[in-house]
């Protein structure tokens, strides 16, 4: 018989947030004392748009369970359009991450400013919830790599 | 075939060309391959027949780069992948005379071999004057014979027309060959569950060898510098990874080619592995057609590309979730 160790599932969660909104808006949070889980990681991005979708692959390759990424709400963006960009390519990354089987409910886009301290802790929140909810996820591994 | 000769021969000789890009004899009835010919004589291996996949517009980057005009044969298909090139200024337009030739479908070796026939000698019904829709094959078990129809390449079934977009003169007759919805593969395999989509992918890929074929075969990935082949990324070769090695190359390549990828179907045909490439480019199509507008690349050389491209009504990236 073996013994399962009962342990809480600790989704392991990547936000990359873009330097001029999402990230203050994390400070934001951090200095109004709003909380969310410390299993989110914050990468700083200069902007939204320099998220390559490598990053994402990369994450969900070292083990993410879930990856989001915040930028400044479009039309605010600091280098005019770079989120509109961005917003494209993540449509389109995430309905491929969908299509080879990795669930949507991983990948999230917010747009969150600098005075949205409460969205930010919000948002979180909520991602991380959905995360646990969702369990592990796959590992985008080769069928050769195990037996 | 020799109405093509006979024109290349014209036109080598009266120096409007310096050379021919083509397709030439291989050892096997089924397998040409693509080929320069700078010589009237050297014209005498000329091949253009049903086995003649091979989509010739990427070797014309580097034959830009030569002295003199390239005479080059493109299917309509290929037409596709030359005006791509064109619009991202990695062929010349000055340096090619482009003779368009008609098709009735390319076969699929495979799917032949599928069939059960085995040591091929002869295959009679690949020419392209012929209309013939029986291809007799002489093998050394004795004649065997295929429908032209349930032997052609995947790609063929799901044609975007016999229409020449860019060309100097065309010769030669096609045949239209679209008999299956060009989104349906995809759909069939979006209607599954995330896990049998991450099984099926899984197995698909793990097949993989990373020969690169795929990626050299693409008149999209024409980047002088590929991200594959640089040691600065860990994707740069089939490492002994433990993990998504393959899935990375596969996402990350359809995703360079995204907005930019016409749909020609070569990726498919040279993977030694059977792999439905494919399925990842036509999804990416898909997507940018239903979510930014009907767009085909290729189809012209003005048009923006998606990516390159926005508009402030843009869908977020939840509809991905909520259209379920
Ligand atoms: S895989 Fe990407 S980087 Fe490599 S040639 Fe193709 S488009 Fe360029
Ligand atoms: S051609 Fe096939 S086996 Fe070769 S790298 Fe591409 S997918 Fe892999």
């Amino acid at each position: 018989m073996s013994i399962e160790a009962k342990e809480e599932f600790r989704p392991k969660i990547v936000a990359f947030c873009c330097n001029w909104c999402s990230y203050a808006g994390a400070d934001l949070a951090g200095s109004s004392r709003l909380g969310y889980p410390a299993d989110v990681k914050i990468i700083r991005v200069p902007c939204s748009c320099r998220v390559n979708p490598m990053f994402i692959l990369r994450a969900f390759e070292k083990g993410a369970d879930g990856v989001i990424m915040c930028g400044c709400h479009p039309g605010d963006c600091h280098y005019s359009t770079g989120n509109y960009y961005a917003r494209r390519r993540m449509t389109l990354l995430f309905s491929m991450l969908d299509f080879i089987g990795v669930e949507n409910g991983r990948t999230r886009v917010e747009w969150v400013s600098a005075a949205e301290g409460a969205r930010f802790s919000d948002t979180m929140n909520d991602f991380v919830e959905k995360i646990r909810s969702l369990g592990k996820n796959v590992r985008l591994e080769d069928l050769r790599c195990r037996s | 075939m020799q109405e093509l000769i006979n024109r290349a021969k014209e036109l080598l000789a009266d120096n409007t060309v310096a050379r021919v890009l083509g397709w030439r004899a291989g050892d096997l009835p089924y397998d040409p391959e693509p080929a320069y010919f700078e010589t009237e004589d050297a014209l005498k291996d000329f091949v253009y027949n049903g086995f003649c996949g091979a989509n010739l517009s990427k070797y014309m980057i580097e034959a830009s780069k030569l002295e003199g005009k390239t005479l080059v044969f493109l299917k309509p298909c290929d037409t596709y992948s030359f005006n791509q090139l064109l619009k991202e200024h990695r062929v010349d337009r000055e340096k090619a005379y482009i003779i368009g030739v008609g098709c009735k479908g390319k076969l699929d070796i495979e799917k032949i071999r599928k069939q059960g026939v085995k040591g091929i000698r002869g295959i009679s019904g690949a020419e392209m004057t012929d209309d013939a829709d029986v291809l007799t094959i002489d093998t050394i078990y004795g004649e065997k014979t295929c429908a032209y129809q349930d032997v052609m390449l995947g790609r063929c079934h799901v044609c975007k027309g016999k229409e020449h977009k860019v060309y100097d003169e065309l010769i030669g007759e096609s045949r239209e060959t679209t008999d299956a919805e060009r989104f349906a593969e995809v759909e069939a395999i979006e209607a599954m569950s995330p896990q049998e989509r991450f099984a099926y992918f899984k197995k698909e890929l793990s097949k993989c060898i990373r020969c690169n074929a795929c990626r050299n075969v693409c008149p999209a990935c024409s980047c002088r510098k590929c991200v594959f082949d640089s040691n600065k990324f860990d994707s740069s070769q089939k490492a002994n990874a433990d993990s998504f090695e393959e899935k990375m190359f596969h996402i990350i390549r359809a995703f360079h080619v995204a907005g930019r990828c016409t749909d020609c179907g070569e990726c498919s045909r040279v993977c030694p592995q059977g792999i439905p490439l494919h399925l990842f480019n036509r999804k990416f199509i898909k997507e940018i057609d239903q979510l930014y507008g009907e767009y085909q690349a290729g189809e012209d050389t003005e048009s923006k590309a998606p990516l390159t491209d926005y508009t402030f009504e843009d869908a977020e990236p939840s509809i991905i979730g909520e259209r379920g």
